[in-house]
């Protein structure tokens, strides 16, 4: 088994279901003989042709279109956006179609395609390249988010993309496309959807956070062990939508949470987490809920963009505030 | 090195006003079935439109939009395609979704307010009513994608308004169609209203079908008031995108004689002088002249095609009238494949209300 990157994991995972699935193509600006701004569809257009790899004009509401209408007729497209950033025009056909497309057809058309993009900051890109705005389409009924962490968890999560049935959003931490190496197995085996995963099993308190974030909050959680706090680490995984199951049953045990996500602060995941757990889980908290999260400013370009996303003290710091209350 | 090019935008009449032939006519004015095929359409339309207008009014349907005076594009387009092809219409395209296996009833019913009349199976491929503006322009090039992918011989026919042209989507559209050469027909329905903005204001461009210039395809347009016209120039436009020769962009010049909706007042910004010229153009008597003179239609034809219209339309408003309601619970059991776990306990508490209410 060989050790690779996120990115590469993503490369393997495509490379895995189109060689399983004829009806299976990929669309996006770049992604043919370039093989993708950061090379995630490398080798792709060399070994499936430009019949199912497809460099398509610049205009992401169209590569949003398109596959929605690929996918009503069976086939199974995987969109590429370039950077999150640019995914604001294809909310449209997220929102307005591909989410509804079976509901409103009863099931006679559907639409099971993918949009994949890079997410999120701490790579020194230009402005427009670092936005997390994965609460924008977690708020859309009908479809699911999907953000994996770490190699072995793209190329399964990947996998369930695009062999589920339903449109899929699939956020990659471009921070972390290149940041680790996994092994991953091209044994073509799904990860479950709608599931969270434990990282790290602890007594004290409950961590979630999901993509790039979990490395700091994994960090975290390293360090608090050191002073004698043990945090049970949770990856969220897919973000809509939520497995609360998971989340409540841990905090069920340990009476404590902290929601750590890079992305800003109101009406995002970590607020629905809180809400969820405000309602259901009141009674076995100890401490008030607490978030560490991006503010609600504009992300701002990479001189700032450290002060803006949450690093591992600010995560340890809610975590001690949290440990206060007896 | 500067290169400068001369382009052209055709426009095709057959028949005037009166229904008189303004020139050559084409093979299908000497097909008797299929030109009264196409007349019974526009009048099983022109009647449908006003049954449904009357079921809104009484508080049985929902808000709706009628294509009244526009009947020609829709029949022109609805008899052009085979029943394999595939249609993406927008909101104002009754008559063209008659030919195809919409009923009167799955029509009234999405109109009603009920997912189920866009459910029919036997509506196989076609897409669903598109009430976003151009949004399904894009979706179209989808679809030309996957039926060219899969060496179908069937090809895909996407209809708009004239203010859909001022979209993005539809420029992106026109454009993957013709870099990617897909098997794609767009017909802009000109009715030179969108609600209130009128065309000039919609757009400096002398014609709507020029825009294809932009996008590298043929640009038509066509007297869309004249059924013959429309028939034929989209019929050729569709073969030629079955042969591999690529997309077309056709206008077809029509009018809206009615409201934008039935919650719309077009008197507000329109004048009665306007629409009584307009009136005079009206695709119907058109037509009807144009066979009368032929002797291929007569009063006594014209009386039993009524009645037989009014009695399937009657049937059919009978068949929605008495459709049972969708259930609550129906708005999760198509939203997933399978319904997510955590969605489960949403549904509950749905069904748990409902046996409250009982």
């Amino acid at each position: 088994m060989t050790e690779i990157t996120l990115v590469e994991a993503v490369n393997l995972a495509l490379m895995h279901e189109m060689e399983r699935d004829p009806a299976m193509v990929i669309l996006g600006q770049d992604i043919g003989v370039n093989g993708g701004v950061f090379r995630a569809t490398v080798g792709l257009l060399e070994k499936f042709g430009s019949e199912r790899v497809l460099d398509t004009p610049l205009a992401e509401n169209m590569i949003a279109g398109t596959a929605v209408g690929m996918a009503t007729q069976g086939l199974h497209p995987v969109a590429e956006i370039q950077f999150m950033g640019f995914i604001p025009p294809t909310i449209d056909q997220l929102i307005s179609h591909a989410s509804r497309m079976r509901n409103r057809t009863r099931g006679r058309l559907s639409c099971p395609m993918v949009l994949r993009a890079p997410y999120g900051g701490g790579i020194h890109a230009p402005e427009h390249h670092s936005e997390s705005t994965e609460a924008m389409f977690a708020h859309i009924p009908g479809i699911r988010v999907v953000i994996p962490s770490s190699p072995t968890r793209a190329y399964g999560l990947l996998l369930a993309a695009i062999r589920d049935p339903d449109p899929v959003v699939f956020l990659e931490p471009k921070r972390v496309y290149r940041l680790m190496k996994q092994a991953v197995e091209d044994n073509g085996e799904a990860l479950p959807l709608d599931t969270c995963f434990v990282l790290r099993p602890g007594s004290d308190i409950t961590l979630v956070s999901w993509g790039a974030m979990l490395h700091e909050t994994q960090q975290a959680a390293e360090q608090l062990a050191g002073e004698g706090i043990e945090a049970e680490v949770i990856d969220l995984a897919t973000i809509k939508p939520i497995d609360m199951e998971t989340i409540l049953e841990s905090v069920g045990r340990t009476g404590r949470c902290v929601i750590v996500q890079e992305a800003a602060r109101t009406c995002s995941v970590s607020a629905e987490i809180a809400a969820r757990l405000a309602e259901e889980g009141l009674m076995s908290l100890f401490a008030p809920i607490r978030r560490v999260t991006g503010f609600d400013t504009v992300m701002p370009m990479f001189r700032l963009e450290g002060h803006y996303m949450p690093g591992t003290e600010r995560i340890i710091d809610a975590v001690r505030q949290t440990m206060e209350y007896a | 090195m500067n290169q400068s090019r001369a382009f052209q935008i055709e426009y095709h009449q057959f028949l005037d006003p009166d229904g008189v032939p303004v020139g050559d006519l084409p093979p299908l004015a000497e097909e008797t079935e299929a030109l009264q095929a196409l007349y019974r359409n526009m009048v099983f339309t022109r009647l449908y439109d006003e049954r449904a207008i009357a079921l809104q009014r009484t508080g049985q349907l929902g808000t709706f939009a009628s294509s009244l005076g526009q009947e020609a594009i829709g029949a022109g387009v609805g008899h052009a395609m085979r029943p394999e092809d595939i249609i993406l219409p927008s909101f104002r395209e009754n008559g063209a979704l008659l030919f195809r296996h919409f009923r009167v009833r799955d029509l009234l019913l999405y109109w009603g307010g009920d997912e189920r009349g866009m459910a029919n199976p036997k509506l196989g491929d076609d897409f669903p009513i598109c009430v976003p503006i151009a949004t399904h322009t894009t979706q179209a090039t989808g679809v030309a994608f996957a039926i060219k992918y899969r060496k179908q011989p069937r090809v895909v026919v996407c209809l708009l308004g004239d203010g859909g042209t001022s979209k993005g989507d539809f420029y992106e559209a026109i454009n993957l169609a013709g870099a990617w050469n897909l098997p794609l027909v767009f017909v802009i329905n000109n009715n030179q209203w969108a609600i209130s903005v009128p065309r000039n204001l919609q757009s400096r461009a002398e014609t709507l079908a020029q825009k294809a210039i932009a996008a590298g395809i043929p640009g038509v347009q066509l007297d869309g008031n004249d059924p013959i016209a429309v028939r034929h120039y989209v019929a050729e436009a569709i073969e030629k995108a079955r042969d591999g020769g690529g997309p077309t962009l056709i206008e077809a010049i029509s009018y809206r004689l009615c409201h934008h909706t039935t919650a719309d007042d077009a008197t507000r910004y329109r004048s009665e002088e306007e629409l009584e010229a307009h009136r005079r153009l009206d695709p119907v008597p058109r037509l009807r002249r144009f066979m009368e003179r032929r002797q291929i239609w007569s009063e006594e034809q014209e009386t039993r095609l009524i009645q037989a219209c009014q009695a399937e339309i009657e049937q059919e408003v009978r068949h929605y009238l008495d459709t049972p309601p969708q259930k609550p619970e129906s708005m999760f059991d198509s939203l997933y494949a399978e319904l997510p776990r955590e969605l489960q306990a949403q549904r509950q508490s749905l069904l748990g209300k409902e046996v409250n209410h009982d």
